[in-house]
């Protein structure tokens, strides 16, 4: 039913939907409005049954989200930022034990400094923990990716971050279509877990694994994490057939036909792009975007093919590797077909705006040669206050 | 069943047959669980081991069978797990070191939401998984009141990872990171907590201690705790041979000389309140269990410290006057 709704009460209807049977989370902007949705739904018996824990921490939320888990619940839990890295112990945990857990990442920049606004430095920095990550473009797709992310957490047994911007889509207010029960029903089965704590047929989760076994072990879940590329594919096919919109799956191109330059990123900012690229074409610009939607597991080939015959690819790095470069834009590089090449760039950390007008004037900079490949550019960088930082550094400097 | 005419072959035995049938261990039945089967990694005389066995058969018993196991990292999970194989015989679930509350809380809230909530919860951790890393997720399910017996294997320190120091660790005793070097005397006076008195200030439903010396009076907490709902704590000394330096054979002897010398207090409470104590009947000067450990054998070597001895027994006299542990009733 379309709704002018906030976000993240879509999002939080949407999970209820799904029918969790335990919530646990921690509150951390800009997540709270989903996790105070989740909570009046449950105490209003609206979400039933339904145990809401109250923990102590996000390391406790998701710590309660494994131990539900694998007593054979349906488990979901929300974060951000910080709230993300204090849960990094057991987000390997949750993984390499193979629990289907749900949790949405509301992306927010890390601190320090402290920042509470959006960007991908959260969700970017757990990308190798084991989890599906699937990005947002909007809050439909949000609302969406939801639903798909239970169905292919409980296909694959292995626990899914859906990631949607913070602020921009968490606490943006719009015309959503948040899906009917009877819909969601037929959609997402029961859960019925691989294995349980069955008193009736005690297993050992979690023990000791040595040298003799841990690489096999670890070499069958990247096998399993690669595979999993089909079922985000597929579960996207039949979200489509079902609900009747396209949404989620792996890449998300938009006028790429013929283009001579994409713009490739994940989440909100794909909307910006698509309308730059709309007014691109209209000047007669061969321009295109490349959304990618699954993270994690990356979706090499798909990418390599989208890519093929492209010459240009620009890369909206949402988060960076400090020390190193780009993350996304790493990843690009290391996929893109030799013939394109691959300009690497900054936008938008800690919650600046990515504009259309600065997404046109990066589109046209590359194409008129004013963008050096093979570099990381920080766009709308004030030099002004990076040069006297530097300056005042170098008054500071001891001889 | 702590009557005098018993004391005098020892209610302490597990196996006694001189009990009413219903009051005999639950280790003296055949058809006992064995929640921990033999064949484990443990080291000999491992309190840790035995206390484990006991609680959770008894929990077993408590609960028809009916109970799942939560477990914190630390020697208890890396003993009894080296893949692929397994000494648990009833469901077992390891995570992390310092989250085994929250997980559980996690999986008795999974079992109320389906309507499986005949299955109890029983978490453990070691000191460690307790009182240092653990007790942000501990402090948690207590606050909650979530329906899970938390047990904590108390060895006083971090034995797993090569003997050091725990927020449990005693005063003066000499441990991998508190080595009684230069000046130092071992484990620094003033640091430390009872994390049974942090429990009780939650007002939590039953706190209890217990010594892996007397387990008839562990297996009765256990039963006692698990005929109860919420949040309940067990803290139960078990001595270390390995970490305290102490013969393997005498691991039994040195937890209740423990509590005999009145360092380490028996008692329960209920809500915040002391209900019970388990008073001292033959009370032993703090010396006769520092001297047979090689972590306080700093004390008495040379010269020796008899100023730390003395102040390891003004702890035991405080633990003593505290919670009443001495009455008219001592020989």
């Amino acid at each position: 039913m379309l709704r002018q709704i906030e976000g993240s009460r879509a999002v939080a209807d949407t999970v209820a939907l799904c029918r969790p049977a335990v919530v646990a989370a921690y509150p951390i902007s800009p997540q709270t409005h989903i996790v105070e949705g989740l909570s009046d739904l449950v105490t209003a018996g609206d979400l039933a049954p339904c145990e809401y824990l109250l923990v102590e921490s996000e390391f406790g939320a998701l710590s309660a989200c494994i131990g539900a888990s694998a007593a054979g619940a349906r488990t979901y839990t929300a974060t951000s930022s910080q709230g993300l890295l204090f849960m990094a112990e057991a987000l390997p945990n949750a993984s390499g034990l193979g629990l289907p857990i749900v949790m949405t990442v509301a992306n927010r920049a890390l601190g320090a400094p402290i920042n509470i606004w959006n960007d991908h430095s959260d969700a970017l920095s757990q990308r190798d923990a084991g989890w599906l990550q699937l990005f947002a473009s909007s809050n439909q797709e949000a609302v969406d990716l939801h639903v798909q992310a239970f169905a292919l957490a409980e296909r694959l047994s292995l626990p899914v971050m859906v990631c949607m911007d913070g602020f921009v889509l968490t606490h943006a207010m719009e015309e959503i279509d948040v899906p009917d029960q009877e819909t969601v029903d037929a959609f997402l089965p029961a859960f019925a877990p691989r294995q349980w704590l069955d008193p009736d047929d005690p297993v050992t989760i979690g023990a000791m694994v040595g040298p003799g076994q841990f690489t096999e072990v670890k070499y069958l879940a990247a096998r399993h994490q690669l595979a999993a590329l089909d079922d985000v594919a597929e579960v996207a096919a039949e979200f489509e057939s079902t609900f009747g919109r396209a949404s989620g799956g792996l890449l998300q191109p938009y006028r790429t036909e013929d283009a001579e330059v994409v713009l490739v990123a994940m989440g909100s900012v794909l909307g910006t792009a698509a309308d730059v690229v709309d007014g691109l074409r209209d000047d007669g610009i061969a321009a295109g975007v490349l959304g990618i939607t699954c993270y994690r597991p990356w979706p090499h080939d798909e990418l390599h093919d989208a890519l093929r015959g492209i010459p240009r690819a620009v890369v909206v790095n949402r988060a960076i590797a400090v020390g190193a470069g780009s993350i996304l834009g790493r990843d690009v590089r290391l996929t893109a077909p030799p013939t394109t090449e691959v300009h690497d760039v900054v936008m938008g950390l800690g919650g600046r705006p990515v504009t259309r007008a600065g997404l046109r004037q990066l589109v046209l900079d590359v194409l008129h040669g004013r963008l050096e490949p093979g570099a990381l550019h920080f766009v709308d960088l004030d030099e002004t206050i990076a040069a006297s930082e530097l300056a005042r550094d170098e008054e500071v400097a001891v001889p | 069943m702590t009557t005098t005419p018993l004391y005098q072959i020892g209610t302490f035995a597990a196996g006694n047959r001189l009990l009413d049938p219903d009051q005999r261990s639950v280790q003296s039945d055949q058809d006992r669980t064995n929640a921990i089967t033999s064949g484990h990694r443990a080291c000999r005389g491992c309190g840790e081991a035995l206390a484990a066995r006991v609680v959770l058969d008894a929990a077993s018993r408590a609960t028809k069978g009916r109970l799942v196991t939560v477990n914190a990292t630390g020697c208890l999970e890396v003993f009894s797990t080296p893949y692929p194989e397994s000494a648990w015989q009833l469901p077992w679930l390891h995570s992390l070191f310092g989250n085994a509350a929250a997980v559980a809380s996690g999986t008795a809230a999974a079992l109320r939401a389906t309507g499986r909530d005949d299955i109890r919860v029983v978490a453990q951790a070691g000191d460690g998984g307790t009182v240092d890393i653990g007790m942000g997720c501990l402090s948690g399910m207590f606050e909650r009141n979530d329906d899970v017996l938390f047990v904590c294997y108390d060895n006083q320190g971090y034995m797993n990872t090569g003997v050091q120091r725990s927020g449990a660790t005693p005063p003066a005793a000499s441990t991998a990171t508190t080595r009684p070097v230069g000046t130092s005397a071992g484990n620094a006076f003033g640091t430390g907590k009872s994390l049974p008195l942090i429990a009780m200030a939650h007002e939590i439903p039953y706190v209890a201690t217990a010594t892996v010396a007397d387990l008839h009076d562990l297996e009765a907490k256990v039963v006692k705790a698990m005929s109860m709902h919420g949040a309940r704590y067990l803290h139960v000394l078990v001595p270390c041979p390995l970490g305290w330096g102490s013969p393997s054979a005498e691991t039994i002897q040195i937890a209740r000389l423990a509590t005999r010398c009145g360092l380490f207090p028996v008692f329960e409470a209920e809500h915040g309140a002391v209900t019970g104590v388990t008073r001292i009947r033959q009370p032993v000067p703090v010396t006769d269990y520092l001297e047979r450990q090689s972590r306080f054998a700093h004390l008495f070597a040379g010269a020796g410290r008899p100023d730390v001895v003395t102040a390891l027994q003004d702890r035991a006299d405080r633990n003593i006057a505290r919670y009443g542990l001495l009455t008219e009733e001592t020989p």
